[in-house]
């Protein structure tokens, strides 16, 4: 994506000469880079930080921007692996439930006096239990992913629960509480979005440069041509499965130091606003399509305009409408944008943009 | 059956002019088109010389971007396939696309039910005229079974007799008989003579000359999306169509080179799958083409695609030079120098929505990879290597494979595969549905990789093909190798007869 257009040779048409070079790309380099659904969810968050911060009293302000971070770090983490289990044409809902498990792991071993650095990596190795247990059901025995994290939500959130009952553990080392909410000195930046920069590298990597990539989006589009050209179609799957169990598990520490309390309820329905936030990003629920810098700009999208309308005193309830209309919207402007494509080619084709709106 | 352009008497169908572009990429230039009532009227031309396009264009699914169309004299302007339809125009694909579920009746009047002076659909009436459709196409199928398990034949007569019951007047049948065997072929040919005789236009659109030739009574030729000519039957040959679909002499379609037949590349030992094949053992040499003939279901497609690792097998081996090829592992057997050209190009050789050079690197993209990382500049130099050896025409290296024609499509998967230099190319149904300059090119391209010291297993459902091309031909019945024969005693009877002869017996 962000490489630049080297022509072979100077535009030729599809000629006829034998030996023929080729052009890269259909469209302009331009074209690629800002007519796609990932440019647009990023200009919509600019226009609402922009509109916020001159409309909204206190938005502008450092402190509002930390808060803001320290809230959705979880959801962007969760995002990560999850964009790409979405791209293979896969769903995982158990994310949140595990990041309950992951909490109540570390509150009950910190309860039983285990030095909570073990307790951490206890939580850790619970999560990629957990995402092998996904990986196990629908890779090898085949079940839909759907039905299979569905049973798994309930199945982590009802042992999250089951081990602590209804009650918290609050004790935790004041160390590791204060630097869940440290922040860059005055920058306001808070620094667990240290992790969050290099797993978000690490994660566009092996999306978008790596023969692992090629393999995710291929199995999306077609996993039985991704088969037949050597993809290890079940062994991805199931990885992905693992990298989510273990990011959730790792979201589920950050959220129990954060708050200082691990209960069995922590990040309840959480699953539904990483789900949407990918969504919104500009992933394609069928799979195959997608890219991380949409998914963290519709992550942060979905932040930022909560925050700003709850500073601008607007009721939950509305904020709830606004996202959900926001997400509704995305996901029909998609189909509307596939349909004027197929209906400005059966009309008078002639137009450029007919084929290279398909290039995102 | 007078073909001179008579303009006294309207033609049931007539284009003339018509063009449609795709953004940049032109479809057709300027195509004519006029079919005559009681008349079967062959449409031919090389895969991307526009007849698909065309088609559409009569059926309503798109709309063209200038020219005439005109029905019966007067002009028509279609905006959706209902509009077509009500037009009297129908049109058979090569896949109907029936409701499994419902029953043979329901399917033909789907959405146009008689209904009983009460308001509910008359079942008695329905299944009587759908009895009379049978009766008038002279064809036996039971009206009240579901149409899951129907054979592509019997779906096809089912779009016929509701195309009759709407008193369609045109009929375009769009390589109907692709995936028919012969005695299916011969009812379908008989149902479109009795239609031309009641006095409808048919468009018949194949590749197979021999069908043509003895189906049709008129044939227009297309190339590159433009008219080229229109003649009766009777007074061309089919080398003279063959030059004007590839507008140059197809000289020989099988043109074959001697080559040096070295030592045993893949060797394969006992190999079964309880109820798909079994004992299947036989070697291919370096430099040697072994064809795999048989019927289709005979179970070859299978042998290869568990040879490569896709499917399963119970038992037996398959070694590459002296090391085994592990089960159910692709990638291991690539990186032993097995090559997989499959037989279902659209669902099994290329990602259809994903790019030309994404498709073309898909095989080698471990290897294009430094350092664990790949980009879209390596991946771009590699499939612009492979893409200009095979002369694919696209207009650009990040178009999508599935917007290229038929032949491209193949050519794209065959550099895909031909990229990671194998020794051992598997290659299944390897010009099915591919137009005749293609076809020429392939096996000329299989013929120069053998010579090179490739060694090529070849499937293929075309027995001249078999016979042109291999060196040496295996035949398999019901799961089972029946035969293996050598390329000078290989004759169209010896290798049906191994592919048939239990069905000789029963018949």
């Amino acid at each position: 994506m962000s490489d630049t257009t080297t022509l072979t040779s100077p535009a030729a048409p599809a000629g006829q000469a034998p030996g023929r070079s080729y052009r890269n790309y259909g469209s302009s380099l331009f074209r690629r880079i800002f007519v796609t659904r990932e440019m647009a969810v990023i200009a919509l968050l600019a226009i609402v930080i922009i509109v916020a911060s001159v409309s909204v009293k206190n938005f502008a302000s450092p402190i509002t921007f930390s808060y803001l971070l320290l809230d959705t770090t979880p959801i962007l983490l969760i995002a990560l692996p999850m964009t790409l289990v979405i791209i293979t044409g896969e769903i995982d809902l158990s994310v949140a439930s595990m990041m309950g498990l992951s909490s109540v792991t570390v509150g009950t071993l910190t309860q039983a006096g285990w030095p909570i650095e073990v307790a951490f990596v206890v939580a850790l190795v619970v999560g990629v239990i957990g995402g092998a247990l996904n990986g196990f059901l629908i890779t090898v025995v085949g079940l839909p992913s759907l039905a299979v994290t569905i049973g798994t939500l309930a199945l982590y959130r009802g042992l999250a629960v089951g081990l602590l009952g209804t009650t918290a553990v609050t004790d935790f080392p004041k160390f590791w509480t204060d630097i869940a909410k440290a922040k860059f000195a005055a920058t306001g930046i808070p620094v667990v979005i240290v992790p969050f920069i290099i797993l978000a590298v690490v994660f566009a990597v092996l999306l978008h440069f790596t023969s692992f990539g090629r393999g995710i989006f291929a199995i999306g589009l077609s996993s039985e041509a991704a088969a037949f050209s050597g993809v290890h179609v079940e062994r991805t799957k199931f990885i992905l499965f693992m990298l989510t169990g273990v990011v959730s598990a790792f979201a589920g520490i950050y959220y129990t130091l954060r708050f200082g309390s691990a209960r069995g309820d922590n990040a309840t329905g959480l699953e539904l606003s990483v789900i949407a936030a990918v969504l919104l990003g500009g992933v394609s629920i069928f799979g195959g399509r997608g890219a991380l810098h949409g998914v963290i700009a519709g992550v942060l999208l979905i932040g930022v305009l909560g925050s700003a309308l709850r500073l601008a005193n607007v009721s939950s309830d509305v904020i709830n409408i606004i996202t959900g209309a926001l997400l509704v919207l995305s996901v029909v402007s998609t189909s509307f944008l596939a349909w004027a494509r197929k209906r400005r080619q059966r009309r008078g084709g002639t137009k450029k943009t007919a084929v290279s709106a398909t290039a995102g | 059956m007078a073909i001179t352009p008579d303009s006294s008497v309207p033609a049931a169908l007539e284009l003339r002019g018509v063009s449609k572009a795709f953004g940049a990429v032109v479809a057709l230039t300027s195509a004519n088109l006029r079919v005559d009532l009681n008349s079967i009227h062959a449409l031919v031309g090389e895969n991307g010389a526009g007849k698909s396009t065309l088609v559409k264009i009569v059926a309503g699914l798109y709309h063209r971007d200038a020219g005439d169309f005109l029905l019966r004299g007067e002009s028509v302007d279609f905006s959706s396939t209902a509009e077509s339809k009500a037009a009297g125009i129908a049109v058979i694909y090569q896949e109907p696309t029936l409701f499994p579920d419902l029953s043979v009746t329901e399917n033909i009047f789907m959405g146009r039910q008689p209904t009983n002076r009460f308001g509910r659909i008359d079942r008695k009436a329905m299944k009587v005229e759908a009895l009379r459709l049978f009766e008038r196409l002279a064809v036996r199928i039971d009206p009240d079974r579901p149409a899951e398990g129907l054979s592509i034949a019997d779906q096809q007569i089912i779009e016929i007799a509701k195309a009759i019951s709407l008193d369609a007047r045109v009929l375009i049948m769009d390589e109907p008989t692709a995936a028919l065997s012969g005695v299916e072929v011969d009812r379908l040919f008989a149902v479109a003579r009795s239609l031309r005789d009641e006095g409808r236009a048919l468009v018949f659109i194949s590749h197979r000359f021999d069908e043509v030739f003895s189906l049709c009574d008129t044939i227009t030729v297309m190339r590159d999306g433009q008219y080229i000519s229109t003649d009766p039957i009777s007074e061309v040959t089919v080398d003279e169509i063959v030059r004007r679909m590839v507008g140059r002499d197809v000289t020989e379609l099988f043109p074959k080179q001697e080559a040096a037949i070295g030592d045993v590349v893949l060797s394969v030992e006992g190999l079964t799958q309880p109820g798909v094949f079994t004992d299947i053992s036989f070697t291919v040499r370096s430099g040697e083409i072994v064809g795999l003939a048989g019927l289709v279901g005979a179970g070859r497609s299978e042998v290869v695609r568990a040879v490569f690792g896709v499917d399963p097998y119970a038992a037996g081996r398959v070694i590459m030079s002296g090391t085994a090829v592990p089960k159910n592992s692709p990638s291991q057997a690539m990186r032993l120098g097995l090559a997989l050209v499959p037989e279902d190009r659209r669902k099994q050789g290329l990602v259809l929505e994903s790019s030309v050079a994404r498709n073309a690197t898909m095989a080698i993209r471990r290897s294009l990879s430094k350092l664990g990382l790949i980009d879209s500049h390596v991946e771009n130099k590699a499939a612009a290597i492979w893409s200009s050896r095979l002369e694919v025409k696209t207009n650009a290296l990040d178009a999508e494979v599935g917007t290229l024609s038929g032949g491209n499509q193949q050519k794209v998967v065959l550099a895909k595969w031909l990229a990671t230099n194998p020794r051992l190319l598997i290659i299944d149904e390897p010009t099915r549905g591919i137009d005749v300059g293609t076809k020429a090119e392939v096996h000329r391209l299989l013929s120069q990789l053998a010579g090179e010291g490739m060694a090529i297993l070849m499937i293929s459902s075309e027995l001249p093909e078999v016979l042109g091309v291999a060196d040496r031909v295996l035949v398999m019945r019901e799961g089972r190798l029946t035969a293996e024969i050598s390329r000078t005693e290989a004759t169209a009877e010896s290798v049906m007869f191994a592919a048939t002869h239990s069905q000789e017996h029963a018949a």
